[in-house]
């Protein structure tokens, strides 16, 4: 059905595009206008995203979000409701001093300052967090690898402090680092390289890239790295968070456009914010919302003025943390070769877990290195170390060396966090001579859809790419937040629980993030725990067909709509 | 109509009634028909559409560099940046690093480091909300606060994003931030991402600061209930890492309670420098550490290792945990170089004597270089990081960069010091002497054209300045020319922010970069640089 003279084009430039849609009718301009068109009649109650039989796709791209049932959806709002009210009552006792306030004071002698918080910017805080707030910070005293051990911690005053009790809860199966690869390790070569990088050159650098703190070391990483993403060339920083916010205002400025994915990360919104550049979201991963702005802005120029673009940036992210989506980055570099946009890929989570070579969402999708003008990454994640990088042409690099912030202003990055990076990154590539990085990105794979498959069996509604190895699952109400977390960890499961404001109000979540690491055994033990849990806490509100074939309701992208 | 029909008896009533009734009709008409649009819209059609994202070619994504920019090519350092370094093949004496304490070679840090890599490995892979907080980095965050004598401290994992987070976590928009004019770059950038509304004062001038919070008192006194909401900070450097001056603490303190305005300082300079123990400014001056609202310093300094921490009381600090966007956001510190700043807090704590001989060397470098012909030394005596100046610039920043890097590449050639200088402070000058006669000609050619057309081909003969910059450049020179009439397109309003906005640019590409540019310089008299031995004698001093 996708045989038609729209898919045909995708591969072909925009100017053959428009002479066919004027063979195909008259004025099929008005309905044609668009690379992408998705159905427009689609069931409302389902999300799945379906693109397995396009030209732009090598493989099945399955992506779910089973819409929130309603019942579920009142339910929780009808929870913080009741929080809510709960905590004007509480604070209304605290106010009348029947209730003891732990929360630290405005000192004396500044009582008639003004107020450094508002009010109700701590009402979330004090009332709904502070409830369930044991499930965050806890501390780990081991590798971080798949089982961790945590310090136990009890709390006298219903979460206003924590007090260790010296206990050490030993081997919890840890569902909650991003340790894709299975790359944070105390022995093996990486930790042997780091500690001899330790030995040779200390732990600081106390200068800047600019000045003295340029040492081979870096210079290596960074041929490493250009290698590593077949790009031209590449810099690193030693935050990855930095490396969004202090690079994008280089690269963009006052009358450009930004067109934003509105889940990007806070580090790419912020870089986006200080960058000083026009800024607008698209909906997630929604390639004709995207499109739109980019027609948009094209015709009709700046706001006011009319004046056309100096250019136009796209902020995309390889795999969303909290969705486990992947970017629809064939699609994205269509478009973006025909609007002549530049893309920005963030692959803070891809890079080293997606794709067969670990090269992430690029690898993954069979696409050119070169069709993305900056592809930034993080080392913290897959690679077990800190800081971000950024690759792509000898232009753009030579002039981030000038020009990005970090260079002049930030220290530059620790040796030993180097040294790990450049052995696990040649581990991937294969270059110490053993196999050892292809089997994780294996194990990596196998277990992620095992993890998946299993949970959605179970009957659990998870978000996310089939592929992906960041699973979400969806929880909804505020009190199952604390429960899963907490119930979790009495099975010795280590997992996240996120709510707002990193989610949607409703959109409570745990997440799992799958590693190299874990063996079956743990996924199992895992994934029991899961399931025991669920059944405690009815989280098992999926109503689709559990062992069915999700392929039924699929539709494809490129639909045309000239029917 | 009636009035009408009574003033008007003498005339034909037929004539009126004809008009009243065309007039009804019209008022019906008028009520019953669409509203108008105020702007006729002129849709597009979809050809015009795609003519239009046909015909649209975006800049390139970064403008050309040219290859043989001073700063492309950084220069190379084999081996560890201690004492003794190798830069770019030749061995030097670190002048350069901000290692104040010689804590970056001390072997006790490497073994702890060592140790906690064996426990921990490298990485986190993980923000300090999901199973990124360390047992470590709970006793850092306890051993600062402890050394700095405060509630509770905070730690980062990036040194510069630690006050860029800090100041953004408690000043939003409509707040109103005081900052000294020559404040850091990591603060330039929290002040940005606060979005407040931005004051300048002049670099350490009292006066100007007492007369921007008295005019900031006479506006509230005209809305009391708006001022009740607007929160006040001042943000200051303890010692200024460009023009190293110290802060007057003790005034800014006054100052702070006389007009109920809440401190934030940034110690990266001063902290593990200043102070019988180390402990920064507050100590050096006396001043209780409690008056001071925020305090904080990068551990990559003095501490030798990577990173930031705040701290202050609980009350402030606590807050950051959920709306620091760089500690909630970024995965945390590596164990591993908590662990080494641990050690080297241990090394501060055992030993203060390490702060009186690095206050004498300073002391002692500062005086020496006194009396240098054609550099003059800038800054307190106790600033670990010197800062030369040239006496006389030559007008030209380009000249003067030129001068300094063949004065530097004179010392490194002679072996005697790998060292940093600033230019004059101030702002730079984006047209060279040549640049103007090509002006000069072009004006000459064709005395009657505008400033945008003249702009225009300066900018062809290669040449990038404004516009602007192109008009005071002819007046400079004595001519006088035409501006394009523009529809001014801002409101007074929108001007005054444009040119606050404006300020905070200059400041950033103004005395920061020359401060920070790598720009070096001969000693002619000889620095006496023991040779390495004890933990005192490798002290490195920054000289900048």
């Amino acid at each position: 059905m996708t045989q038609n003279s729209a898919s045909k084009l995708i591969n072909g430039d925009a100017l053959h595009r428009t002479k066919q849609d004027k063979k195909a009718g008259g004025n099929g301009f008005v309905k044609n206008h668009c690379l992408f068109q998705q159905k427009r009649h689609r069931r409302p109650a389902e999300k799945s995203h379906h693109a397995s039989c396009t030209s732009l796709y090598k493989k099945p791209f399955v992506e779910s979000f089973e819409e929130t049932p309603l019942l579920v959806a009142v339910l929780t709002y009808m929870g913080y409701g009741i929080l809510t009210i709960f905590g004007y009552l509480r604070d209304f006792l605290r106010d009348w001093k029947f209730e003891k306030c732990h929360l630290a004071r405005e000192r004396e002698e500044q009582k008639d300052f003004v107020p450094l918080y508002q009010d109700f910017e701590n009402f979330y805080t004090r009332n709904l967090y502070m409830r369930i707030r044991d499930n965050w910070n806890r501390p780990i005293c081991s590798v971080p690898g798949a089982k961790m051990d945590l310090l136990e911690r009890v709390t006298p005053d219903y979460n206003w402090t924590f007090e260790h009790t010296g206990n050490v809860l030993k081997d919890v199966i840890n569902m909650g680092s991003y340790n894709y690869l299975g790359f944070a390790e105390n022995t093996g070569t990486c930790a042997d390289a780091a500690s001899e990088c330790t030995v040779k050159y200390g732990v600081g650098v106390s200068s800047t890239r600019q000045e003295i703190g340029n040492l081979d070391k870096h210079e290596e990483l960074e041929i490493l790295v250009a290698r590593f993403l077949g790009v031209e060339s590449s810099m690193a920083f030693g935050m990855g968070f930095a490396t969004n916010s202090m690079n994008i205002p280089a690269l963009t400025g006052k009358g450009c456009l930004i067109l934003s994915d509105e889940l990007n990360h806070a580090s790419l919104v912020l870089g986006a914010r200080l960058s000083g550049s026009t800024i607008r979201v698209f909906k997630h991963n929604n390639m004709q919302s995207l499109e739109k702005l980019l027609r948009d802005a094209i015709v009709h120029g700046q706001p006011r003025t009319h004046r056309p673009w100096k250019k136009i940036l796209i902020l995309v992210e390889g795999i969303y943390s909290m969705e486990g989506s992947i970017v629809r980055l064939p699609e994205v570099i269509a478009l973006k070769k025909k609007y002549k946009a530049y893309l920005y890929l963030d692959e803070a989570h891809s890079i080293g877990a997606l794709g067969p070579r670990g090269r992430g969402v690029v690898d993954y999708f069979g696409l050119d290195p070169s069709d993305v003008d900056i592809m930034m990454g993080t080392f913290t994640k897959s690679f077990g170390a800190a800081g971000g990088y950024i690759g792509g042409k000898k232009e753009l690099i030579d002039y981030l060396r000038l020009h990005s912030h970090s260079t002049v202003y930030a220290t530059s990055m620790s040796p030993p966090i180097i040294q790990q990076i450049i052995t696990s990154m040649k581990c991937i590539m294969g270059e110490d001579g053993s196999t050892l990085g292809q089997e994780r990105l294996c194990q990596l794979s196998e277990n992620t859809t095992y993890f998946r498959r299993r949970l959605h069996e179970m009957g659990f509604i998870i978000y996310g790419n089939n592929d992906s190895p960041v699973v979400p699952l969806m929880l909804y109400m505020p009190a199952k937040i604390g429960a899963f977390g907490r119930e979790m960890l009495k099975r010795n499961i280590g997992t996240v629980v996120v709510g707002f404001p990193a989610t949607p109000i409703i959109e409570s979540r745990a997440r799992f993030c799958v590693s190299a690491a874990h063996t079956r055994e743990m996924l199992d033990k895992a994934l029991n725990a899961i399931s025991e849990v669920g059944d405690l806490l009815q989280l098992k509100y999926s109503r689709k067909n559990r062992h069915g074939n999700e392929g039924s309701d699929s539709f494809s992208f490129l639909e045309s709509h000239q029917d | 109509m009636n009035i009408d029909r009574e003033s008007s008896e003498s005339e034909a009533p037929a004539y009126h009634l004809i008009l009243e009734g065309i007039l009804i009709l019209w008022i019906i008409r008028l009520l019953f028909s669409k509203t108008y649009k105020l702007q006729e819209r002129s849709d597009l059609t979809e050809k015009e559409k795609e003519e239009l994202i046909e015909e649209w070619q975006p800049e390139p994504l970064v403008p050309l560099v040219s290859k043989d920019h001073p700063s492309l090519n950084y220069d190379v350092v084999t081996g560890p940046p201690s004492h003794k370094i190798i830069v770019n093949g030749k061995e030097c004496v670190n002048f350069a690093s901000f290692n104040f304490l010689g804590l970056l070679e001390s072997e006790r840090v490497k073994l702890k480091a060592l140790s906690s890599l064996k426990k921990y490995g490298v990485g986190t892979c993980g923000p300090r909300g999901f199973y990124g907080t360390f047992d470590v980095h709970l006793e850092l965050e306890e051993r600062l606060a402890k050394f700095m004598r405060t509630e509770e401290a905070i730690i980062y994992s990036y040194g510069f994003a630690t006050i860029a987070s800090a100041i953004p976590a408690y000043s939003k928009r409509g707040d109103i931030i005081f900052v000294d004019e020559a404040a850091c770059f990591s603060i330039q950038k929290g002040l940005q991402a606060s979005r407040s509304f931005i004051k300048y004062f002049k670099h350490n001038d009292m006066e100007d600061l007492e007369r921007l919070l008295k005019e900031q008192e006479i506006e509230d006194q005209k809305n009391p209930r708006k001022a009740k909401v607007i929160r006040r900070f001042i943000v200051i450097e303890g010692l200024y890492i460009n023009t190293a001056d110290l802060c007057p603490l003790p005034e800014l303190v006054k100052l702070k309670y006389k007009y109920k305005v809440r401190i934030f300082l940034e110690e990266s300079m001063s902290f593990g420098v200043l102070g019988e123990h180390g402990r920064g400014v507050t100590e050096h001056f006396g001043v209780n550490i409690d008056d001071i609202d925020l305090i904080s310093a990068n551990m990559e300094n003095a501490l030798a290792s990577i990173g930031g921490f705040c701290c202050g009381r609980s009350f402030v600090i606590d807050h950051q945990r959920l709306s620091g966007q760089g500690y909630c956001f970024s995965a945390s510190l590596p164990p591993m170089l908590a662990a080494a700043a641990i050690e080297a807090l241990n090394i501060m704590e055992e030993d203060p004597g390490l702060f009186r001989v690095l206050r004498d060397k300073c002391k002692h470098v500062h005086k020496a270089l006194q009396g240098t012909p054609g550099l003059k030394v800038v800054g307190e005596p106790l600033a670990p990081a010197l800062h030369l100046q040239l006496e006389n610039s030559s007008g030209s920043r380009t000249d003067d960069l030129k001068l300094l890097r063949a004065i530097v590449d004179y010392v490194r050639y002679n072996n005697r010091s790998e060292a940093k200088g600033r230019k004059r402070c101030g702002r730079k000058k984006c047209t060279s002497n040549r640049d103007n006669h090509t002006l000069k000609r072009i004006v000459k050619q064709n005395p009657f054209k505008n400033v945008g057309e003249i702009h225009k081909e300066w900018t062809v003969a290669g040449v990038s300045a404004s516009r602007t910059t192109t008009h005071r450049r002819m007046q400079d020179m004595g001519f006088s020319c035409r501006i394009p009439c523009v529809k001014p397109l801002l409101n007074n309003r929108q001007h005054q922010k444009r040119l606050a906005s404006k300020r905070t640019g200059l400041l950033l590409s103004g005395p920061k970069l020359c401060s920070l540019m790598k720009v070096n310089f001969a000693f002619p008299l000889e620095i006496r640089v023991p040779e390495s031995g004890g933990r005192e004698e490798r002290h490195t001093i920054h000289v900048a």
